[in-house]
């Protein structure tokens, strides 16, 4: 288990990402499955960039786990902020052209279609999202 | 990693923009500059994405920006997509509003 404790500001990004592809590279990663990982982790981190603190700020915590046969890469991320569930927002509406929707909700929806498994939790005052996916 | 290089050309009403490198949350505002303030009098746009490697949410949303202004006075085509910015046009439904070459 791997982890790393940043401040949450979208200034980090690049952080976390070269974080989370130096495992994906070490396990073989094909380019497809980590450009999804990679846009998973960025939306998720941004929002708590963006949502999870008042204006002094916070740390997120991102926690990368591998479990074998099959592999897979399991990443929590975990917040002191205020509780929020970005789960529980409704699914844009795909009967819709894309250029009639709200601008919001994308990012999370792209999230919930990509990966294998997503799932969050309140727990001892911290918001823990965590995503799973299948690497080969 | 995180950089973006935007080159844009013009001929007479037929915008080119060419990008190279990552459209995500932090490069995304150059590209919104552009459609933003460039796009007065382009009939058409062209979007090369032949070395676009990564593209975010935030990135489709100044793509749907574009693709609104387009709307209103001629068209938009996105070029040369590779798989891993396709892929996420597709599981986002952009796949079937975007013209693709």
């Amino acid at each position: 288990m791997k982890e790393l404790d940043i401040t949450a500001n979208r200034e980090k990004l690049s952080d976390v990402l070269s974080f989370v592809d130096a495992e994906l590279e070490q396990l073989g990663c094909s380019m497809r499955i980590q450009t999804a990982i990679d846009v998973a982790v960025e939306e998720i981190f941004v929002n708590i960039s963006s949502y999870a603190y008042d204006s002094e700020g916070g740390v997120a915590t991102i926690r990368m786990e591998v479990t074998d046969n099959p592999i897979s890469i399991i990443i929590s991320f975990i917040d002191g902020g205020t509780p929020y569930d970005p789960l529980a927002k409704p699914d844009p509406d795909r009967k819709i052209p894309v250029r009639e929707r709200k601008k919001g909700g994308l990012g999370i929806y792209m999230v919930k279609k990509s990966m294998d498994n997503i799932s969050y939790e309140y727990k001892d005052g911290k918001n823990i999202l965590t995503i799973k996916k299948l690497i080969h | 990693m995180g950089a973006l290089n935007i080159n844009s050309s013009k001929a007479g009403a037929e915008m080119t923009i060419t990008l190279q490198g990552r459209l995500d949350t932090n490069t995304s505002p150059q590209l919104q500059e552009i459609v933003e303030n460039s796009l007065d009098g382009i009939e058409k746009l062209i979007l090369d994405f032949t070395e676009l490697a990564y593209i975010s949410s935030a990135g489709l949303r100044v793509l749907l920006t574009a693709l609104q202004i387009m709307e209103e006075q001629g068209s938009m085509v996105v070029r040369n997509v590779k798989q891993e910015v396709m892929d996420v046009f597709e599981i986002t439904g952009f796949i079937d509003d975007l013209v693709i070459e």
